[in-house]
């Protein structure tokens, strides 16, 4: 009996709450920006997300702010579930005030009108001086009277190297991506090779694409575009797919014990990847410790100055919080206060967006496993030639899913990186589509 | 997974091999070699393919960092266990520990109230004839067939709606219910309560409710600890629901929180090391329990005969 009630129970309210959610989310689209006003007397904030250590942060807040009182809840990072979470938070009316989105995350709860636009809000227009100008981009996508969240850390790209193995076989650190074939031959030569190609971090090949000058996503307002085969796009993939096919380059799945192997045990000899990685290095690889150095990312054409980025997150207000006014006051100081700013990189190793946060003395200090090389002065400058204009699609999990898939056969030989991103492309389209996105075909 | 279910059948496994001795002995004999060693080939094929993987997780839990990635996977180098062990129950002021607590909450409290719960539905199934009994009986055989996890989300909608999520009640409460084992409460009732002892304890003034409890249950002893051990542990193995129900940390069960953890370990490299220890020590009670609870299917199993 009791069965049979629950399962009715179920579908009935299932039905229900469908319809409900349906119903509340057409009707409310009109919170318009002048809403931002300052809430009244004291204000409890709901804040998820997945960075260790920001409760200690958030405490020094609270000590701070008695009338607006944030509490910490975390889980998994973003793809491991808290995305879903979220969205079904918006569903069911209960999303938290703010929550940690990653930049290629940010457009589908833009899309899904999951957001509250934080132009109104005191001071948060006026911030945008105070990050670094591509991370600025990402939040606001493109519109000038629009901010969908504050920008929290960055991952722009270098390159680590071993220095100690470059010179004890005499090859120059390549400053160019024709360099870098040379010194892979040459390393190949060795016995080593000069980098792993990652068969699933499509995020990472899509920094390669960002620091060539490539866009993958164009949005007018009314449609998006969808490029993942433009030339600039076509050329890197060829520029891979040219060192795998000579098996110049190892193509261990990345974040295995086996990828940390060929790092510790000198067979890889560097890493195209963003000042977060610095860590991944140091734990994955511990032997090597000291041996290491920076350098700018080679670039597509000598005397350029590009880089790329990789990760990096933002702090948003989720539409139907109640007062985002607070919200945004506390995103604000979250990101760009220097006490805060120390507190998460010294926890969580986020690299900030903020300007101010580039110059903090913990970031100025050599890295005893980079050889005591103030490592983050080079992720200072990389930063500072990140484009603005990469924009990320509003599908970007599918995305991924889809290229990866396609990488993996690649690096087994079956097919090319250029066919997995052609596939990426109609894929994402018929993506789009299916979630009735606009989107030109 | 089915030979852990106790067959009513069973009671007459005594006579059965007695049968048999005589007239197949010398075919048997003949057999045997290879068959036993084939069989024993397999078993131990199958023994070693569980047990590696456990065997890789306390040797790799008991290696510090720097060895972990250099040293031979499935040998011990410096161990340094109860080191480990501190270091991650010290890690933020013992959450680890919280979170074990937690699923010793949800699943010893969930699988206790839903073993009674599925327990008394399959009793009443299989004893008291009423209309729609086959029609029921049928509704939750089919709950058999949905995976809990296909109503994780319907049911994070439904308790939005009474703002039940985000606490303990809310991955409590769907833990409580177990479609398996009331399939299993009747088929095992069936069975074993004969009708007349029943008819005994009304005829002695017992009323159903005492019926139930001094009577049947103790005949029911094998297929209620049987749904137990399966109860707890899904619900000890349960993660889904708690990872869209859940958003406190301190009310997360270990499944989740090392999950958690886990996915944060590009960032914060130590964490490897406590995910690593925290799933060796979270098998530990699973372990524990069957090996507590596995008397209990065997005396049980004497208990259905009626002279």
């Amino acid at each position: 009996m009791r069965m049979k009630k629950r399962a009715v129970a179920v579908a009935l309210l299932t039905a229900a709450t469908v319809a409900l959610t349906g119903c509340a989310t057409s009707g409310s689209t009109g919170t318009d920006a002048a809403a931002c006003a300052p809430s009244k007397g004291k204000v409890d904030l709901t804040f998820t997300t997945w960075i260790p250590g920001m409760e200690d942060t958030v405490a020094v807040w609270n000590k701070a702010n008695p009338d607006i009182q944030v509490k910490v809840q975390t889980g998994p990072n973003g793809n491991g579930g808290t995305y879903q979470n979220f969205f079904n938070q918006l569903k069911a009316g209960n999303a938290p005030d703010l929550g940690q989105i990653e930049y290629d995350a940010l457009p589908n709860f833009r899309v899904q009108d999951g957001l509250t636009d934080l132009a109104a809000c005191d001071g948060v227009l006026d911030a945008k001086s105070d990050f670094v100008d591509w991370t600025w981009g990402q939040v606001n996508f493109g519109e000038d009277k629009s901010v969908y969240a504050i920008p929290q850390d960055a991952g722009p790209m270098a390159m680590f190297y071993r220095a100690d193995l470059f010179k004890a076989n005499n090859i120059a650190i390549p400053t160019t991506w024709a360099e870098y074939t040379t010194a892979a031959e040459k390393i190949r030569a060795t016995g080593g090779y000069i980098t792993n190609f990652s068969q699933s971090d499509i995020n990472q090949f899509a920094g390669f694409v960002w620091q060539a000058g490539g866009k993958w996503f164009k949005n007018d307002g009314d449609k998006w575009t969808v490029d993942l085969t433009d030339p600039t796009t076509t050329k890197v993939a060829a520029y891979w797919q040219d060192l795998i096919d000579r098996d110049l380059v190892s193509t261990n799945p990345p974040w295995t014990d086996e990828w940390n192997n060929a790092y510790n045990s000198g067979s890889d000899w560097t890493w195209n990847s963003a000042a977060w990685g610095a860590n991944s290095i140091a734990s994955g690889a511990p032997d090597t410790a000291g041996k290491w150095a920076v350098a700018q990312s080679p670039q597509w054409k000598a005397g350029d100055k590009a880089s790329g980025n990789w990760g990096g997150s933002s702090t948003a207000v989720f539409k139907g919080s109640k007062h985002p006014y607070e919200a945004a006051k506390f995103a604000l100081w979250l990101n760009t206060s220097a006490e805060s700013l120390t507190m998460l990189n010294k926890s969580a190793n986020l690299y900030p967006a903020a300007k101010s946060g580039l110059d903090l003395p913990a970031l100025k200090e050599g890295v005893p496993f980079y050889g005591d090389q103030a490592i983050y002065d080079e992720f200072a400058i990389a930063s500072a030639q990140v484009s603005p204009d990469f924009v990320w699609g509003p599908t970007m999990t599918q995305t991924y899913n889809d290229v990866s898939d396609g990488f993996k056969a690649a690096v087994s030989g079956k097919g090319t990186l250029d066919e997995a991103l052609k596939v990426g492309q109609a894929n994402t389209i018929a993506a789009m589509t299916a979630q009735s996105i606009p989107v030109n075909k | 997974m089915s030979t852990m279910i106790p067959a009513p059948a069973q009671p007459a496994r005594g006579i059965r091999p007695a049968q048999s001795k005589t007239p197949k002995a010398p075919l048997a004999q003949r057999e045997s070699p290879f068959a036993r060693g084939g069989a024993l080939i397999v078993m131990g094929v199958f023994t070693l393919y569980f047990l590696v993987p456990i065997w890789w997780l306390l040797v790799a839990a008991s290696k510090n960092r720097s060895q972990f990635n250099t040293t031979n996977p499935l040998w011990f180098a410096d161990f340094s266990l109860f080191e480990n062990i501190g270091n991650l129950v010290a890690y933020r002021d013992g959450v680890y520990l919280k979170w074990m607590l937690n699923s010793a909450l949800y699943a010893g409290g969930g699988a206790a109230i839903g073993t009674i719960i599925a327990g008394m539905c399959g009793y009443a199934l299989a004893k008291y004839r009423f209309p729609g009994r086959e029609l029921i009986f049928n509704v939750v055989l089919g709950g058999v067939l949905v995976p809990a996890t296909a109503l994780a989300l319907p049911l994070f909608l439904i308790f939005s709606q009474i703002s039940l999520t985000n606490t303990f009640w809310s991955v409590f409460l769907p833990s409580l219910v177990s479609p398996f084992g009331v399939y299993l409460a009747r088929i095992y009732a069936s069975a074993s309560v004969p009708d007349e002892l029943i008819e005994a304890a009304r005829l002695d003034g017992a009323g159903e409710v005492r019926t139930f409890f001094t009577v049947s249950v103790r005949m029911m002893v094998p297929a209620l600890v049987t749904v137990f051990l399966f109860q707890f542990v899904a619900i000890w193995n349960n993660f889904f629901l708690p990872l869209i129900m859940l958003r406190d940390e301190t009310l997360f069960p270990v499944t989740l929180g090392l999950y958690a953890w886990n996915s944060q370990v590009n960032q914060i490299p130590v964490l490897r090391d406590y995910v690593l220890i925290g799933a060796l020590l979270s098998i530990i009670p699973l372990i524990i329990i069957f090996l507590l609870l596995q008397r209990f299917w065997r005396n049980g199993l004497s208990a259905g005969s009626v002279k």
